[in-house]
C-alpha cells in the first residue's frame, strides 16, 4: 500500500507530498502522523505541498485535522509551499485552514517553526537570515 | 432577370455618382477618419455586390447564401467604422444614403409608369432596410468587441504588483473590486509572491472609490489566499468613510492587519522584516537636519 514518507529531523516531522492525494492516502497520512507524533514526542510538524496541484475540501479538511490533533499533542503545524491556484481554490471552497501556520517555503517554515516552540534562531543567525516571518 | 437587378446592372454608374454625392453631401461627413477614394472603393464593391446578390431574383431574404458578399462588406465595411470611432448614425446613414441614391434613379426611369415605380420601390425600400438592419447588428457588435477589449486591457493594467523593498509587494487597487477582478488581483499577486519569494504584501485600497460588504469580502479572499500561501497581507489605504462604512455593515476586519496609509503599512511591514530606515545625519549644509 502506498505510503506518504515522514521524515524526523531533529524536533520536527518532515512531511513532503509527492503526489496527488486521494482520500485513502490522506487519511493513512493523517493516522502516520498522529501516531509518529506520539511516538517521536515531536513539537512540530512542516507539511510540504509545493507539488500537489490538487486539493478539495477532503484534503483541505485533513490538513485542518491534522494541525488541530498536533496542537492537542503539543505540536505546532506549518504548511509550506502551498501553490497559487491550490491557495485560491480553498479560499473559494471557503476554507482558510484556520489554525494552520503556513510558509513560503522549507526554509521558512522551518524558522517559523522554531520561532513557534521558543527555540529562537541565536542571534547571528537572526541577523543574516533576514526572511523570517514575525509570528 | 427582374427589375431590380435589370436596374442595378444598367445604372450602376448612375448610382454610385448619386450615392457618392448623397454620401459627400452629408453634413456629418467624417472625411478626417476615411478618404473619398477609399469610400468609393468600397460603395463600388459593395453596389457590384448587390447586382450579382439580386440577379437571382431574391429580393428578399438577406441570409441566403447569395447575399453573403454584400453582407460580409457590410459587416467589415461597419466593424471597421465602429473601430474607427463612426457613429452609429454615420455607419447607419452609409447604407441609407444608398436608398436615396436608387429611388433618384428609380424615379427617371419609371416616371411614366407608377405602378412599376411603386412596386420597383417597395422592394428596394424593403431590401435596403433589411441591410441596414445587418449594418446595426454587425456595428454594435464590433463596439462590443472594443469594449470587452478595452476592459481586458484595463484589468491587466490596473492591477500591477510592485516589488517595493526585498520581500515586500505592495498592491495598489484603483477602481471597484468585483469578482472577475479579485481574481486577477489574486492571481497576480499569488503569482508575484511566489515568482520573489515575498513574505509581506501590502494590498493598497485608497483608489477605491467605495467599500461595500462584497468588496469586503473579496478582500478578506484575497488575505485568506495570501496567508495560505505563507506570506502575510496588510491592508492599506483605509479613508475615514471607508472606515466607517466598514463598521456600521459590521464587517469583521479584526485579524487583518489594517493601516491608514501606504506609509505606515510599510513601516509596519519594515518592522516585520526587522528593517530599518533611518534619516542620515548629515552636516554638508545643502541637507540640514531639522
Amino acid at each position: 500500500m502506498e505510503r506518504i514518507p515522514i521524515l524526523k529531523m531533529g524536533p520536527f516531522l518532515l512531511v513532503t507530498i509527492q503526489v496527488d492525494l486521494y482520500d485513502r492516502l490522506a487519511l493513512n497520512l493523517e493516522n502516520d502522523l498522529i501516531s509518529m507524533v506520539s511516538k517521536t514526542g515531536a513539537r512540530g510538524v512542516l507539511i510540504d505541498i509545493s507539488v500537489v496541484s490538487i486539493v478539495d475540501s477532503f484534503m483541505g479538511r485533513i490538513l485542518g485535522n491534522i494541525a488541530s490533533m498536533s496542537r492537542i499533542m503539543d505540536a505546532e503545524t506549518v504548511v509550506v509551499g502551498m501553490q497559487p491556484a491550490v491557495a485560491i481554490t480553498l479560499v473559494e471552497l471557503g476554507l482558510t485552514l484556520q489554525g494552520v501556520h503556513t510558509a513560503l517555503d522549507v526554509e521558512k517554515g522551518m524558522e517559523l517553526l522554531h520561532d513557534k516552540i521558543g527555540l529562537g534562531l541565536n542571534s547571528e543567525q537572526e541577523e543574516e537570515g533576514s526572511d523570517d516571518s514575525d509570528e | 432577370m427582374n427589375t431590380t437587378a435589370q436596374l442595378l446592372h444598367d445604372y450602376k454608374k448612375n448610382i454610385l455618382e448619386n450615392w457618392m454625392q448623397n454620401q459627400l453631401a452629408d453634413a456629418a461627413l467624417r472625411d478626417d477618419l476615411i478618404s473619398n477614394d477609399e469610400m468609393r472603393r468600397q460603395s463600388e464593391e459593395l453596389l457590384e455586390g448587390l447586382a450579382r446578390a439580386v440577379s437571382n431574383g431574391n429580393v428578399d431574404n438577406v441570409y441566403a447564401p447569395e447575399f453573403e458578399q454584400v453582407t460580409d462588406i457590410l459587416t467589415d465595411i461597419s466593424i471597421t467604422r465602429a473601430r474607427q470611432g463612426f457613429s452609429p448614425r454615420e455607419t447607419g446613414m452609409y447604407v441609407l444614403s444608398l436608398k436615396q441614391a436608387l429611388y433618384q434613379v428609380l424615379e427617371e426611369k419609371y416616371k411614366s409608369q407608377p405602378e412599376v415605380l411603386y412596386k420597383e420601390l417597395l422592394v428596394i425600400n424593403n431590401l435596403l432596410d433589411k441591410l441596414s438592419m445587418v449594418t446595426f447588428d454587425t456595428y454594435i457588435k464590433g463596439r462590443e468587441e472594443v469594449i470587452l477589449r478595452q476592459n481586458d486591457e484595463i484589468n491587466e493594467i490596473s492591477t500591477p504588483v510592485i516589488r517595493v523593498w526585498e520581500g515586500i509587494l505592495a498592491l495598489p487597487i484603483i477602481g471597484t473590486l468585483d469578482s472577475a477582478r479579485t481574481q486577477i488581483v489574486m492571481e497576480n499577486l499569488l503569482q508575484e509572491i511566489v515568482n520573489t519569494g515575498s513574505s509581506i504584501a501590502i494590498l493598497d485600497i485608497s483608489g477605491v472609490p467605495a467599500v461595500d460588504s462584497l468588496v469586503a469580502q473579496h478582500l478578506i479572499k484575497t488575505v485568506s489566499a495570501t496567508r495560505l500561501m505563507g506570506a502575510e497581507c496588510i491592508i492599506s489605504g483605509i479613508r475615514a468613510e471607508i472606515a466607517q462604512t466598514i463598521v456600521h455593515l459590521g464587517i469583521d476586519l479584526s485579524n487583518i492587519k489594517t493601516k491608514a496609509t501606504l506609509a505606515s503599512a510599510l513601516q509596519l511591514a519594515f518592522s516585520m522584516r526587522k528593517v530599518e530606515v533611518r534619516k542620515i545625519a548629515s552636516n554638508n549644509g545643502f541637507n540640514q537636519p531639522r
